[in-house]
């Protein structure tokens, strides 16, 4: 590594405050990229704002995920800053700018609007940066006057856009012309609602002197999306990011199986050509264990908002697992890989197994009992110990006979069972939950949260002991 | 493609747009980080990884970055159970019996033994070749997702010092600074340590006005307009939900294929028997088939407006 390069004291400490905060908030960024990024800076002039940003990714934030954070904790961070130094040396802008306004803006104040109307549309349509940053201002300064602000920031930007007339679908009723008339991008809209925020906190520091508490960035996707509408794409993520450490962790305990078994047949085959001697060692290949995995997975009313997600997991799953065959039951059991295998769209996964996977549902509770008969039956034969079953279910009998005989069975005959609850483990063995009696047979681990998901990926991967 | 300019050969980019405008002059629009993250690795020594998905132009940037620099390539290409003997150096063993018979007679043990271990019988593989070579060169290590996590142990020591160590011959050390690429499909998360010695860039399908740019680079025959509806049929292809969205390799086909059947414009028809060029899965035929195809208008016959 270079000596340290020269950057400017003020800015060094800068940084080294902007890595701590990205540590914060989980990106791991360790003295040496820190040390990468001054010898980056040596190169680049700071005064650039998009090669100064896209330098420093490149150097702290070393994959997509780490790069979505750094891309937040960016704006954040030099915004504070750069607000923090202001209220430092005493810099208002609005002093001197409102006394210049007030005398030109009086005269001409209605046609002003209509016409800041027409402009921002038109900017947004075109997509300009810089153009939308001084629109926001310029919005922000007529609507704040005429009318007095609410005070919630969220607020103040959802009725200037709606005194803007901005919306991203389509208004005939305008006149040909209007840039609105077609309705405005709906990605400039969102940019342009996050410009009119930053103006409006602006002027909130300003106002008030002082910086609001700093708040750890909102739950990327943290917590499980609970409602029934939730974010499909959030949920692929989250699955394609287990898939990814699932295919890492394989790869680790391949490593530590080298060399433990010697093939006695080919070495003596290959004893032959050294007189009997087995001077070559010949080993058992190491093969990558692929994972044969049944999921059964609970579609009765009492997870319906679990199970929602449960059948995305499942969907994503299906991609890099072949050997996978996925059941849903609520009184009894049908199997559903051919659905996962024929349809792409999640949607319309789900309708086909809402409508002809025939999912005998004629009470709306589940039955487990007969599912498990039902589930031994279907798959008795293809058991065995390298095999893993999953169950998706909140284990609530509704008072019917839990049969956790034969789920033991199943169990015993499988490698290896899991039980995913989607209650949190307060709740469970209250009521008509009997996940103790099945978790004398299985593990059994509560589910809601994606890192609660990660510890349940981290047992499956885990190798199956050889039988 | 390009010739051999004296004048260049030497002289390291001196700024980002020096970088900018030589890659575009060889045929590689580069984004707005790429040449900025392509001159810090030539500045700075460090290898660069590239991630992104399949066909953005991974492995294009190595070979574009070649010939601006006008340095040779030395590309490996990585697979699953890729070792050193395969990515570093190998003893030509029978050269090595051959010498070992040839002074059976008459010379003692550790002559023949401090003999057969040299230069001359080693095996130079692609990382050997990128270390030892006298002139600078690129050396681009593809799909390094694909080897195991032993294998990026290895290349870790090459990565930081640029150097390699053989038992038998000692420390083999690089005699110039190679620019180094990594790609990766992001198959597999890679290992921290290896991340830390990089730069991280990530490719990722370009905007429309750039891919654009892009597709009339490749494909100068085709018309404007043509283009135009094409990239943008690319780029709604890319919103649904595939197994393997296009790329802008796809694109490119797409237009050659365009240009050979005399396309006058993207309808219904030509879509539908076109269509298996940029989509590759059964699954996915359908989706779009169904889903962008009703967007285009029915087949007119006439030529494009």
């Amino acid at each position: 590594m270079a000596a340290a390069p020269v950057v400017a004291p003020g800015l060094a400490a800068r940084l080294i405050e902007f890595s701590e905060e990205l540590r914060a908030e989980g990106v791991n960024s360790g003295t040496s990229q820190l040390l990468d990024a001054f010898a980056v800076l040596a190169e680049i002039p700071w005064t650039a704002p998009q090669d100064f940003r896209a330098a420093l990714a490149a150097t702290l934030a070393k994959s997509q995920e780490d790069r979505r954070i750094f891309e937040l904790v960016f704006e954040r961070f030099f915004f504070r800053a750069a607000e923090a130094a202001a209220i430092r040396e005493g810099v208002r802008e609005g002093a001197d700018e409102q006394a210049g306004r007030e005398g030109e803006d009086t005269p001409g104040g209605e046609l002003d609007l209509d016409e800041l109307r027409r402009q921002i549309a038109a900017a947004l349509q075109a997509g300009e940066e810089s153009l939308m940053r001084d629109l926001a201002r310029l919005a922000i300064a007529a609507f704040a006057r005429q009318g007095e602000g609410s005070g919630v920031i969220g607020v103040d930007v959802q009725r200037i856009r709606r005194a803007l007339g901005l919306r991203a679908e389509p208004q005939q009723e305008l006149p040909v012309g209007d840039p609105r008339r077609d309705g405005v991008p709906r990605e400039a809209l969102r940019r342009f609602e996050s410009l009119m925020r930053r103006e409006l906190e602006r002027g909130q520091i300003e106002r008030t002197e002082k910086l609001p508490p700093s708040r750890p960035l909102n739950e990327l996707d943290r917590a499980l999306p609970s409602g029934p509408l939730q974010d499909l794409a959030a949920v692929h993520r989250v699955v394609a990011q287990l898939k990814r450490r699932l295919k890492t962790q394989g790869q680790e305990q391949r490593g530590h199986a080298r060399h433990a078994q010697v093939d006695v047949r080919r070495t003596m085959r290959a004893s032959l050509q050294t007189g009997g001697v087995p001077v070559d060692l010949r080993f058992k290949p190491v093969r990558p264990r692929r994972p044969e995995i049944y999921v059964l997975c609970d579609v009765s009313t009492s997870v319906t908002s679990a199970s929602v997600f449960f059948l995305s997991v499942l969907h994503a799953l299906h991609d890099s697992f072949r050997k996978m065959r996925s059941f849903v039951f609520i009184e009894r059991i049908s199997e559903v890989t051919d659905v996962f295998g024929r349809e792409r769209d999640f949607r319309a996964v789900s309708e086909a197994i809402a409508s002809d996977a025939g999912v005998a549902d004629v009470s709306g509770y589940t039955d487990y009992g007969r599912v498990w008969s039902e589930f031994r039956t279907l798959v008795e034969d293809d058991l065995h110990p390298r095999a893993t079953v999953i169950v998706l279910g909140d284990a609530r009998t509704n008072g019917r006979d839990p049969r956790a005989d034969i789920f033991g069975q199943v169990a015993a005959r499988a490698g290896r069972t899991f039980w995913l609850n989607p209650e949190p483990r307060l709740y469970w063995n209250y009521g008509d939950s009997v996940i103790a009696t099945y978790e004398q047979h299985c593990q059994a681990f509560e589910c809601w949260t994606t890192s609660q998901l990660e510890d349940f990926v981290k047992a499956l991967a885990q190798p199956v002991k050889a039988a | 493609m390009s010739s051999y300019h004296p004048a260049m050969a030497a002289a390291a980019p001196q700024s980002v747009a020096d970088v900018a405008n030589g890659l575009r002059e060889v045929g590689y629009l580069p984004a707005e980080s790429t040449a900025l993250v392509s001159y810090l690795a030539t500045k700075l020594g460090k290898p660069i990884l590239v991630e992104g998905p399949a066909g953005v132009g991974k492995t294009e940037l190595a070979k574009a970055l070649a010939k601006v620099l006008d340095r040779r390539l030395v590309r490996l290409q990585c697979y699953e159970g890729l070792d050193e003997a395969k990515a570093l150096y190998e003893w030509n063993y029978r050269k090595q019996l051959l010498r070992i018979q040839a002074e059976r007679q008459d010379t003692a043990w550790t002559e023949v033994h401090d003999d057969i271990f040299g230069e001359e019988f080693l095996l130079s593989r692609p990382l050997m070749d990128a270390i030892t070579s006298e002139l600078p060169i690129v050396l681009l290590i593809d799909e390094i997702d694909k080897t195991d996590q032993e294998f990026e142990a290895m290349l870790l020591e090459v990565l930081s010092d640029f150097q390699i160590s053989i038992p038998e011959l000692g420390l083999v050390q690089a005699r110039s600074h190679p620019v180094v690429l990594l790609t990766s499909n992001n198959s597999r998360e890679l290992t921290e340590a290896l991340k830390r010695r990089c730069l991280y860039l990530w490719l990722d399908y370009p905007q429309l006005e750039h891919e654009l740019e892009i597709v009339r680079l490749h494909v100068p025959d085709l018309q404007e307009t043509i283009a135009r509806k094409l990239v943008e049929i690319v780029g709604m292809v890319r919103d649904l939900d595939l197994k393997k969205p296009p790329s802008i390799a796809e694109s490119i086909d797409w237009a050659r294929a365009l240009v050979l059947l005399g396309a006058q414009d993207i309808d219904t028809a030509t879509f539908r028997e076109t269509l298996s060029v940029i989509v590759k899965h059964r699954t996915d035929l359908d989706i779009v088939a169904e889903r962008v195809g009703l967007k285009l208008g029915p087949p007119t016959g006439v030529s494009a407006p």
